[in-house]
């Protein structure tokens, strides 16, 4: 491995490590306010799919970084500043129907990007991909559920998931940015050419909230940052819980 | 017996170390202490050089809380045995498959109360179908499925209707 490639593949895997382990952390401030005990287990479920996703990249970008840092200090020890998830991936969970509208939009997303990381040349992030794709199938097929009972369910429950669906779609654009970095490696067969799955996302997610009776919304917006480490608001204040008790006690084992 | 059983039990016969796998079946998945890490299929491979042990373990599922777990009771079984140089490799490829289970594993896990994942199958998607799994208390095949996630990720709710007890159904993947 070329140590340029060897960078951005550490860059790549500490990105897919980002948004796993920033969604993950939203999906998991769900748990003990479900709206009923299976749903409430059904997150905390679904939450450790997504942070045990984020641990096998992480220890992979660590692996290659090789600088002495491990997992955690992936997780715990970056700012903000740092951190280089989707910006969809940190909006704070809002109301259920705004969770799994965006739960739909990123299990789409996985739905079609996994396949593509499975044929990865890189041994590690195929073998991630493998063990991830069994899993989305079964989010998806909950967020979708979830999608068509809210849309197609009581005025309230529609009228809460077209909102979240239109305050949403401005961010889900930059899931199919493609930069330098990206690039490089999906020339190189490494990486997901994430810029080629838009229509097809767009073709499944109209298709559901076409059948939920919710409007797909016009691209009349876009927000993007996310790789570049701009972030919203949000993302400081996540972290700033998720990180307190890391940083607090450094190095504390139990 | 299906391909994959037949080459996990090749391997666990090797002959330089048979003992080893042997004495590692005393490790238990924490999560569900009936079942050994041989029986579900978690233990993968078991190498020796010399003093030097490698044991090889793979998730079943990513954020599965219970490898940390093994990974400590494994080098501690090993160390407490005269293995005190012993090391715990994680392995991501090839993906953990329910077809990994031991058919012993299976039976211990319907006493236990949990169905195994062949009492229910796939639907036609490909995941756990929304009924019939067969109750692990009275057999009946008149249940039907409460969630699809259950105490933890590798299983999903179920309720028979003729007992009237729920039960944890082990995915098949």
């Amino acid at each position: 491995m070329s140590d340029q490639i060897k960078q951005a593949t550490q860059e790549y895997a500490t990105r897919l490590g980002d948004d796993s382990v920033v969604l993950g952390h939203r999906i998991s401030e769900w748990v003990s306010y479900g709206p009923f005990l299976e749903e409430d287990i059904a997150y905390g479920n679904v939450a450790l799919d997504y942070i045990g996703r984020a641990r096998m990249f992480y220890t992979y970008a660590a692996e290659l970084a090789d600088d002495g840092r491990d997992e955690d200090d992936f997780a715990y020890m970056r700012n903000d500043r740092e951190y280089r998830n989707l910006l969809l991936m940190e909006l704070p969970k809002g109301d259920f129907a705004y969770s799994q509208v965006r739960q739909l939009f990123a299990d789409v997303y996985y739905t079609l990007m996994l396949p593509e990381l499975l044929q990865s040349k890189d041994e590690t992030l195929s073998a991630i991909a493998a063990k991830a794709i069994k899993e989305t199938k079964y989010h998806l097929r909950r967020s979708r559920d979830w999608v068509l009972r809210l849309g197609d369910g009581t005025e309230e429950s529609h009228q809460r998931a077209q909102k979240a669906v239109d305050q949403l779609w401005g961010y889900t654009h930059e899931l199919f940015d493609m930069d330098e970095t990206e690039q490089l490696l999906a020339d190189a067969g490494i990486g997901v050419d994430v810029a080629g799955l838009r229509d097809r996302w767009l073709e499944m997610v109209s298709a559901i909230l076409t059948e939920a009776t919710l409007t797909v919304p016009e691209d009349s917006w876009a927000v993007r940052g996310g790789r570049i480490g701009y972030h919203t608001e949000n993302l400081g204040h996540m972290l700033t819980e998720m990180q307190i008790v890391h940083r607090s006690h450094p190095g504390c084992k139990w | 017996m299906p391909e994959e059983q037949y080459q996990r039990l090749q391997q666990r016969h090797a002959e330089d170390v048979r003992a080893l796998w042997d004495l590692l079946d005393a490790i238990k998945d924490p999560e569900i202490p009936a079942l050994s890490i041989w029986d579900l299929g978690i233990l993968r491979d078991v190498q020796r050089n010399g003093d030097q042990v490698t044991v090889t373990i793979t998730p079943t599922y990513s954020g599965c809380p219970a490898m940390d777990n093994i990974t400590t009771d494994v080098i501690q079984l090993l160390h407490d045995n005269g293995y005190s140089d012993a090391t715990v490799k994680l392995s991501l490829s090839p993906a953990w498959s329910s077809e990994w289970m031991s058919p012993e594993g299976r039976k211990k896990l319907r006493e236990y109360g949990i169905a195994p994942p062949e009492d229910a199958g796939l639907d036609d998607d490909g995941l756990t179908p929304d009924a019939h799994a067969a109750c692990p208390h009275c057999a009946s095949r008149h249940t039907r499925r409460i969630s699809e996630f259950g105490s933890t990720a590798c299983k999903a709710l179920f309720q028979c209707d003729d007992c009237g007890e729920p039960f944890d159904y082990f995915k098949k993947i």
